[in-house]
């Protein structure tokens, strides 16, 4: 499996990865870890005439916390947010999910901005940066734009990236005291896209639900914002009824397609029975 | 056919240049233009791990990584394992506790083992199942790989080790 021929660019600065988007256009895709591109051009699904190589562009890498929020660069490898202390200190749902992601050797080159960016419904980062109301920082000739990741997801390989735009940063809030979060995935075996997964943040005060965010995945077009099931849980206990419940409700929002992992009724059965696992366990793990 | 570009790397501490296309994929070059056929090809599509290698501290699947993202990089296949004819911790082990039975994954095992090991000297059976979950085996059911890695990570850490495999010492008799 040979990929088509095509131009190589690896640029080390962000002013000229933008140079090159609007010097080639709709020729042009952005690499970065190249574990969803690189197999999709070996298996002529695409064919770029340029590659722009994103591996030397400082500007895309790194975590920080910056006021109230983790700010983590887009060339972030999955890899790097399960090592970093820091991930781990404020956000513990990123290492929870990232390890459910692919396996080792593709956790080392895979990227956070890349599984967002490349907007399949089976990759695990949309659903849980809806659950975290996480914000992209877009970039192009004209400047800087911030999206929320619930306008982010517009169809199926289809996002609110335009042509001539990169991804640089991940923005997600640090969440306050009393939050509980999770992300269950029911796959295969490893380094299989989920048959369904459910990423849950909860906000529990004297052990009444005060906030809840719920997004599902691979069960749509797109990761799915499970309004209705979050908002059924605020104002009350998290007890067995009211996650059964919510769990009903995330089900009715699904449109999975039937292929080998499942057909609609069992995907959908299993989204529901993510959504059941998350809350628990995001509520044991309320702190 | 886009132009050929020389791109240089140290591969198993030999400073090398090759000319690829930019198309390329690594593990193309390195069996087809530089002779090293150790990383296999079993998949290709970055499922089995059998052609992974260590490159600049991390272990990769060099069937989905381009040769010419290489430029610069230092590189260990299976090949610069074994030092003046003595086998490597890894190589040993996994001939003591009988982690191969047909050897096809081996090379990728134990490359992959090897950059687990460096991260981590002492992981638990949970662990190096864990992160070795991207390396497939067909023969051994990873029992006896398991028992490899834990023998190879002792004799790194300079505990003194022998095999649990009931014949070995007959046979070392």
């Amino acid at each position: 499996m040979i990929p088509r021929s095509f131009e190589y660019h690896a640029p080390t600065a962000l002013p000229e990865v933008i140079a090159l988007l609007g010097q080639y256009g709709d020729e042009a895709k952005l690499l970065a870890g190249g574990h969803s591109l690189l197999p999709m051009m070996k298996l002529r699904f695409a064919g770029p005439g340029h590659l722009i190589d994103l591996r030397k562009v400082a500007e895309l890498k790194g975590i920080s916390v910056v006021g109230s929020e983790l700010h983590i660069g887009a060339m972030t490898t999955e890899n790097e947010l399960i090592f970093s202390k820091l991930v781990a200190e404020k956000l513990p749902l990123l290492v929870e999910v990232a390890r459910q992601i692919a396996d080792p050797q593709v956790r080392y080159k895979g990227t956070i901005g890349g599984d967002i960016s490349h907007g399949d419904p089976g990759n695990d980062h949309p659903a849980v940066m809806m659950a975290m109301d996480a914000t992209f920082v877009l970039v192009s000739a004209t400047g800087e734009r911030l999206v929320k990741a619930t306008e982010f997801f517009h169809g199926m390989y289809d996002t609110a990236l335009t042509p001539g735009e990169v991804m640089t940063q991940i923005r997600i809030p640090v969440p306050p005291a009393g939050t509980g979060s999770s992300y269950a995935k029911l796959k295969r075996k490893t380094g299989d896209y989920a048959t369904a997964a459910a990423a849950v943040v909860v906000q529990v005060q004297n052990g009444v639900c005060s906030a809840a965010r719920i997004a599902l995945t691979n069960v749509g077009p797109t990761a799915l914002f499970a309004t209705d099931a979050a908002a059924s849980l605020v104002g009350k206990p998290i007890d067995d009824a009211a996650i059964v419940q919510a769990a009903k409700l995330a089900m009715a929002i699904c449109e999975p397609v039937a292929d080998l992992r499942g057909d609609e009724a069992y995907k959908t059965a299993m989204a529901g029975q993510m959504v059941e696992r998350a809350l628990r366990s995001a509520v044991s793990h309320v702190k | 056919m886009s132009k050929k570009t020389i791109v240089s790397f140290k591969l198993n501490g030999t400073a090398t240049d090759v000319m690829v296309e930019p198309r390329e994929l690594l593990i193309h070059t390195l069996r087809e233009k530089l002779s090293i056929t150790g990383p296999h090809i079993g998949c290709e599509t970055s499922h089995c791990g059998t052609c992974t290698v260590d490159l600049d501290g991390i272990s990769v699947k060099s069937c989905t990584v381009l040769t010419v993202q290489c430029e610069g990089a230092e590189m260990l296949t299976i090949e610069g394992f074994a030092k003046g004819g003595v086998l490597h911790p890894l190589q040993e082990a996994f001939t003591q506790e009988h982690g191969l039975q047909c050897g096809y994954c081996t090379p990728g095992m134990i490359t992959r083992a090897y950059r687990l090991l460096q991260e981590n000297p002492s992981p638990t059976e949970e662990e190096i199942r864990f992160w070795m979950a991207g390396n497939l085996c067909r023969c051994t059911g990873y029992q006896n790989i398991v028992k490899a890695i834990q023998y190879a990570a002792a004799k790194m850490r300079g505990e003194s080790v022998t095999s649990s495999h009931p014949l070995m010492a007959e046979i070392s008799a």
